[in-house]
């Protein structure tokens, strides 16, 4: 097989984005619950690159800011007394990996003063933070849901296509009956029938579950006619003709050729599903507040003055679009060579040079 | 004749398998619409008992499906436990709305689908053919959630449209001709979002399917004849084209109650997304098995649609079936 050239950007960028949800800890400035009920609902902070004498510095700095005399809500910047933006500052302690335990940041900012990248939010929470933290729970949703889906349907599909009979008759069904029901319905319909108020974890496992279970059916189908076929090549006729076991020809001769399916799969479903996470939590069926996930970032924006003022709860919808775009280049290479443009007649001599 | 009642009867099994899964869900879920009530210490347990028998939540699980079964054959979907009225007229509504909406949003996706759709297979690599395969990668990449919110927040900041809704306050104050003019104002933002959100999936595939049939050796013949290009790409071509477009109309179709549950809720269209999610928030689970239901019957309803299309339209399968 021709392995195809994997493009580096698109790569690059679900690297620096799997990352640094990874790592929030040490990346985001401050704890994604804090809240700084002073600063609620704040654009993103200003970053001077001039210093207030007039001289450039390589190293950002920021102001801290107070409210204006008479006006509430709008601040202005105290000149006189600038804070320079520190790297690997001490700050809030956090845990990464589940293990480390540390005080250091990537950034920090000395106290009178704040950094928000993104702004904060309507309870003063900064946005940058709970990105990379609701990164954790957005990103991991989608790739153990895909998990999930894929081994259910490598599962049923290979018992399907190995096997046949009843078995297939029975699970073929039960694949027509997810594919034609619309999959937010079901979702939505599977989600009303678990508890709605649970912990977050158990709320996690929750979802995964459920986004999950909705999405087997496709690969499912699509493994059980690699299956089909590859059982009935001349190499695994004669193996089982040398008395190999059901065990050992699945393992042996024809699992490995699901692989491309699988993976193709997986690229398609691993974005999906990480949206489908931010529409339930949009919706606030996901993971509940304070934990914060892309979907309930967003879903603040169902409020009216926070849609129409606060541009900066957008920045979540920003890196979902990000992901979706990396996700979306990474599986047309890996789907090679279906697409026919620009081949033979299509219009492009013929057609249009005709008179 | 065989055929059809092949397929009216698997309709009937898809049916009954919805209902039936989603009723042994609802069995396997902890609580149920009336725990909050067995909460409050101001309701008695025996209050709440009589709720659940008058509800029927007391009953095992066969009888109750049995039941529900038999009253949804006559129409009757059972009661709404937050609404305290029958769920049958409550969907209608509710689906009325969300077909005002999606009914037009499909009508101008598909317009804006095939015109384009054959104007770019026609001359691939121009300028509009260029412009349209980037607007339409770049709509694939927004997911509808973030569609929506935009175009919401765009149309609120600018002032131009409601934020949300579909009538103002009022309406029926109004005369005829406001009232329509009212409603469109209040159609217009989530038309547009729907329409995007669909119009790119749509584009691709008719501009694929017509690029696809223009590859092929009898249109080359057709040309060495001497046959026109208009006639060759509007006789010819697109009706060898119409195959897979026939299907992907059917699933629009078929997706009509549930394709613009996200819009409805953002842009709090009174259709059935709001209803379904208040329902799935409440627990009220004889709302969420009615629309999951009915929307089970549209789908059937449009799938056999494109069924009929497509044997009206494609001469292969008609002589297949024939013999």
């Amino acid at each position: 097989m021709r392995v195809p050239r994997v493009p580096a950007l698109p790569l690059l960028c679900l690297a620096l984005i799997y990352s640094s949800a990874l790592f929030a800890g040490f990346f985001a400035p401050y704890d994604p619950t804090m809240q700084d009920r002073e600063a609620a609902s704040r654009p993103p902070t200003r970053l001077h690159w001039v210093g207030p004498d007039g001289r450039p510095d390589w190293r950002p700095s920021v102001y801290d800011l107070a409210e204006r005399a008479g006006e509430i809500g709008e601040h202005k910047e105290n000149v006189p007394r600038s804070y320079p933006i520190q790297f690997l500052s001490r700050g809030t302690q956090y845990k990464m990996l589940g293990v480390l335990t540390s005080d250091r940041h990537l950034f920090g900012v000395a106290a009178p003063a704040h950094v928000y990248l993104m702004g904060t939010d309507t309870y003063g929470r900064d946005v940058f933070s709970r990105l990379l933290y609701g990164g954790q729970i957005s990103l991991s949703a989608g790739l153990l849901a895909t998990v999930l889906s894929l081994t259910l349907g490598t599962a049923l599909g290979t018992l399907a296509g190995f096997y046949g009979g009843w078995a297939d008759a029975l699970i073929m069904r039960g694949v027509e009956l997810f594919l034609v029901l619309p999959w937010l319905y079901l979702l939505l319909a599977l989600r009303a029938f678990l508890p709605l108020h649970t912990g977050p974890g158990q709320t996690f496992l929750l979802l995964i579950g459920v986004i999950g279970l909705v999405g087997w059916a496709r690969p499912a189908r699509l493994i059980r006619g690699v299956v089909l076929s590859a059982k009935e090549r001349s190499h695994v006729l004669a193996a089982r003709c040398f008395g190999a076991s059901d065990l050992y020809l699945l393992r042996r001769h024809v699992l490995p050729e699901t692989r491309s399916v699988v993976l193709t799969q997986a690229g398609i479903l691993i974005p999906q599903y990480v949206l489908a996470e931010v529409t339930l939590s949009f919706l606030g069926l996901g993971v509940a507040e304070p934990v914060p996930s892309w979907g309930s970032m967003l879903g603040s924006l169902q409020q009216y003055h926070v849609l129409v003022g606060e541009w900066w709860m957008f920045f979540p919808g920003l890196v979902l679009i990000l992901v979706f775009l990396s996700y979306g280049m990474l599986s047309n290479v890996l789907q090679v060579g279906t697409s026919k443009e620009g081949v033979g007649w299509n219009a492009k001599s013929t057609f249009k040079s005709a008179p | 004749m065989r055929y059809l009642a092949v397929r009216v009867l698997q309709g009937v099994f898809l049916l009954l398998g919805v209902s039936l899964l989603s009723f042994v869900f609802l069995e396997a879920a902890p609580g149920d619409f009336f725990q909050e009530m067995r909460l409050n210490p101001q309701i008695s347990p025996n209050a709440v008992a009589r709720l659940r028998a008058q509800y029927g939540l007391d009953q095992p699980f066969p009888v109750r499906y049995g039941r529900w079964l038999v009253s949804a054959v006559r129409g009757d979907f059972g009661v709404s436990l937050a609404y305290g009225t029958p769920v049958a007229p409550l969907l209608l509504v509710r689906a009325r709305n969300t077909l005002l909406l999606t009914g037009t949003a499909m009508l101008v996706a598909w317009g804006l689908a095939l015109s384009l759709g054959v104007f770019c297979a026609a001359w691939p690599g121009g300028w509009l053919d260029r412009a349209c395969l980037l607007m339409s990668a770049t709509l694939l990449a927004i997911p509808e959630l973030l569609l929506g919110l935009c175009f919401l927040a765009l149309g609120v900041r600018t002032g131009w449209f409601p934020a949300g809704g579909m009538v103002s306050p009022g309406f029926e104050d109004l005369n005829r001709w406001k009232q329509v003019g009212d409603l469109l104002w209040h159609l217009a933002v989530p038309l547009v979002a729907l329409v995007l959100g669909t119009w790119a999936v749509l584009f691709r595939h008719v501009r694929g399917a017509l690029l696809e049939v223009l590859d092929s050796p009898f249109i080359r013949a057709a040309r060495g004849h001497g046959i026109s290009r208009r006639r060759i790409l509007f006789h010819h071509a697109l009706p060898a084209a119409i195959n897979p477009l026939v299907s992907l109309f059917g699933f629009s179709l078929a997706s009509l109650l549930s394709v613009s549950l996200l819009t409805e809720v953002i842009m709090s269209w009174p259709g059935l997304g709001p209803l379904l999610l208040e329902a799935v928030l409440a627990r009220d689970v004889y709302v969420v098995i009615g629309a999951l239901t009915f929307s089970t019957l549209l789908l059937l309803a449009g799938t056999g649609l494109a069924d009929i299309l497509l044997f009206a339209t494609d001469p292969r399968i008609r002589s297949e079936s024939l013999r």
